[in-house]
């Protein structure tokens, strides 16, 4: 009878299910995400050390010989060489120009105005688009470009069909499709500045320059960083405009870490051998945007006052 | 800090060790077995070759973007009414043409059933298990028509498609491994109004032809140069007139030595035929020649922005004909320019094929669609009205009709003829095609930039690029 009644009586300690699994239902989401992305990461570093390869029906374990072989290839120090260039290079010019011109249309004005529009269009361009509207336009018959150079003496300049002028063609296409992303991220910065410390130094009677050094530049900084995170990320890792304008030559003049990778697997049809490509440039892109991001919470933090 | 450290050198060493240890010892199997030719066999049974023996099936068809494939899509609709077979169809251009291919055979679901091919990717594809072998459906009676006559197709041609799987053997043995549309040689075409212009004559040597260049150069002011050339950065600079100039002076590509392919890439005539190439591009190729494909170089030639093409004789033909483009009226062909003291002509040959997914699961439906485009009836209409040349069968050589529109292309049908006994594929089939030419363009990119201080150190980097592609290579 007593075993009866203890069996039948309500246990207040016992909670019910749907409280019990809250926890895990509200962590689902973001556990599936983070399976989600984790897992064609963790397939890649497992096919890193396989000799799998379209060419043939089966693979097998290698180790770390594809890692040990793209070590020793001087394909691969290249390739790190033409990321770097490419990435300094684009980044670079696109900062510059960016902030330049962000300043320039922070004035209201309807011709800035029409300007803010107009600069979106590069931006809706897909970069293949846009490398094959530039190979128009730089083409030594009937390119704008051409017709321009000629104007200074300058004839059949080579673009991308030189070894010397290639890099210059590649980061003139990438500075056109996205300098005006730069512009924006900056732009948005500067309108969002708060007014009264521009007014306080106008009547102290600082300078433009003073002014911009000790005000707008410390203030926009979060922004700059933003601008440069993305792009930065974004111009390491370059696909579309290098391999729409030359596969990655003249010779190999342009093969970075992306297009070796790709060729490497889709040309040689060797994946094993180019998963270790993608997972370096994966690595740099990691090392550097940790360090940015890390610098960007620093000077937000400074700009903000906290 | 150490400890983690100490913790990634452990698993490493542990990786290293367990690979050298491991060698052959597990396989993952990803092949399937071949039920699908069988089903395709009980279905056609054993009652005759029906065209609609396939009724109500649909098959997904991969083209590369080129005349042929106008062929096919314009003839889709016939044949749907014939055989009540719906078709699909997707057209990619050819710079991403097999990356697709390739992707798609691989993922083994059988989509598309049908693509377009060449005979270098079957030395690919056919060791990887992603063709269909045509043999068992040829030697059907069930399964071919009775029209088909194989016999009717060059015999060099389809030999092209036939290789048994062993690296270093040449084609024209084992297997049939897809069926030609079409093929092409390589020759001179060039602008013979511009010729007449300045009083030349269609140059017979190479050092001729460089000359040719030399007074050919903004021949009909700027942005005009004297020859088109493929030069972009992969296989297809390679194959059409280099690798015929190459064979041309007496270089291979690979010998088979001691049961391995050795690149032969830095003989002395392999660099005594590169010295000339660069020269002739130096001297005559278009300023951005780095990045010409077959679409470009045609297209030059076409437009009157080049005086002569070197390349596939089909090429310059599809600039010809009313409207084609500006210099339709003045294309003519030659054969092409040889080294001093030569006089046989070696082109090597390139076809265009269709070949069957092996993981296809609509194996009779397909076999319909490759006979009839591949048929004497197919191949007749799309050489007359669609300018899908060269044809691969001789019937359609010996018609009244096509000599006729052949009389018209100045110099073409006695080029092809004084070409075709020589043209075979000049290539040594290996599976790592793709990789070697592409590295071959390259070089040769890198020799005309000046990257090297001679050819023969460019070659010599190529030829130990060459042998470590196909170290792997073992010939029994």
């Amino acid at each position: 009878m007593q075993n009866d009644l203890a069996s039948s009586a309500i246990d207040y300690g016992k909670k019910p299910f749907w409280v019990q699994a809250r926890p895990y239902l509200i962590m689902a989401p973001a556990l599936l995400i983070t399976v989600g992305i984790l897992y064609p990461f963790v397939t890649a570093i497992y096919y890193s050390l396989t000799n799998y390869s379209f060419r043939t029906t089966t693979f097998r374990f290698v180790g770390l010989k594809n890692w040990i072989q793209m070590f020793s290839e001087p394909e691969f120090w290249h390739a790190i060489l033409v990321t770097g260039k490419y990435a300094v290079a684009s980044t670079g010019t696109e900062m510059l120009l960016g902030l330049g011109i962000a300043l320039l249309l922070s004035r209201e004005s309807k011709f800035t105005r029409i300007l803010r529009v107009l600069l979106i269009f590069p931006l809706m361009i897909a970069p293949v688009i846009a490398t094959i509207i530039w190979q128009l336009m730089i083409n030594n018959s009937v390119g704008i470009l051409e017709k321009f150079l000629n104007l200074f003496g300058v004839y059949d300049f080579p673009w991308a069909s030189s070894a010397k002028t290639a890099l210059l063609t590649a980061t003139m296409i990438d500075v056109w499709v996205y300098a005006p992303f730069v512009v924006l991220l900056i732009l948005a910065g500067l309108q969002s500045l708060p007014k009264s410390p521009f007014d306080a130094a106008r009547i102290d009677g600082g300078s433009a320059w003073f002014t911009f050094r000790t005000l707008t530049l410390p203030m926009l900084k979060p922004f700059i960083y933003i601008a440069l995170i993305f792009r930065l990320m974004a111009s390491l890792q370059e696909f579309a405009i290098i391999f729409a304008l030359t596969k990655g030559g003249p010779g190999n003049t342009l093969m970075n870490l992306s297009i070796t990778g790709y060729t490497t697997g889709f040309a040689y049809l060797k994946f094993g051998e180019s998963l270790p490509y993608v997972l370096v440039l994966w690595l740099i892109i990691f090392l550097i945007s940790r360090k940015l991001v890390s610098r960007w919470l620093l000077v937000q933090q400074t700009a903000t006052g906290n | 800090m150490s400890h983690k450290f100490g913790m990634l050198f452990f698993i490493g060493a542990a990786l290293l060790l367990y690979s050298c240890g491991s060698g052959n010892k597990q396989s993952h199997n990803r092949s399937g077995g071949d039920k699908s030719l069988r089903q395709a066999q009980e279905v056609a049974g054993t009652g005759g070759f029906r065209w609609d023996m396939a009724s109500g099936s649909a098959i997904k068809v991969l083209l590369n973007q080129h005349p042929y494939s106008e062929a096919i899509i314009k003839k889709i609709p016939d044949f749907e009414k014939v055989t009540g077979i719906r078709v699909e169809y997707a057209i990619t251009p050819e710079e991403n043409y097999f990356d697709k291919v390739t992707t798609s055979l691989n993922s083994r679901t059988g989509d598309p059933d049908i693509f377009m091919t060449g005979a270098y990717q079957i030395w690919e594809y056919a060791g990887a298990d992603f063709i269909q072998n045509l043999d068992p459906f040829i030697q059907d009676s069930n399964l071919l028509s009775p029209d088909y006559d194989i016999e009717d197709i060059y015999p060099g041609v389809l030999g092209t498609l036939r290789w048994d799987l062993v690296p270093g053997h040449m084609t024209g043995r084992g297997p049939l491994w897809a069926l030609p549309l079409g093929f092409e040689l390589y020759s001179l075409a060039y602008n013979k109004k511009v010729f007449e212009k300045f009083g030349l004559t269609p140059p017979k040597t190479m050092e001729e032809l460089i000359r040719v260049c030399e007074k050919l150069r903004e021949f009909d002011g700027k942005g005009t140069y004297p020859i088109a050339l493929r030069g972009s950065r992969n296989w297809g600079t390679i194959h059409p007139g280099f690798m015929s100039t190459f064979a041309n002076y007496g270089a291979r590509d690979f010998a088979v030595e001691d049961n391995r392919l050795v690149s032969k890439v830095n003989s002395p005539e392999s660099v005594k035929m590169t010295e000339d190439w660069v020269r002739l591009i130096k001297t005559g190729g278009a300023p951005a020649w780095s990045g010409y494909t077959w679409y470009q170089a045609g297209a030059d030639l076409g437009a009157g922005k080049a005086a002569m093409l070197f390349d596939a004789d089909i090429n310059g033909y599809f600039q010809t004909g009313k409207g084609a483009s500006k210099e339709a009226e003045n294309i003519a062909w030659t054969v092409m320019p040889l080294p001093e003291g030569q006089d046989e002509i070696n082109s090597n040959l390139w076809t265009w094929a269709i070949a069957m997914n092996k993981a296809s699961r609509n194996k009779l439906a397909a076999w319909l669609f490759l006979q009839y485009f591949t048929g004497a009836e197919y191949s007749l209409w799309s050489a007359l009205e669609m300018n899908a040349v060269d044809p691969a069968r001789k019937s359609v050589w010996n018609n009244p009709e096509f000599q006729a529109k052949m009389a018209d292309r100045e110099g073409y049908y006695e080029t092809f003829q004084a070409t075709i006994d020589g043209t075979r594929i000049l290539f040594t089939p290996q599976p790592h095609f793709f990789e070697t030419t592409t590295e071959w363009a390259a070089t040769l990119q890198s020799i005309v930039a000046g990257k090297y201080t001679s050819v023969q150190e460019a070659l010599d980097i190529l030829k130990r690029k060459m042998d470590e592609a196909v170290e792997d290579v073992v010939i029994e």
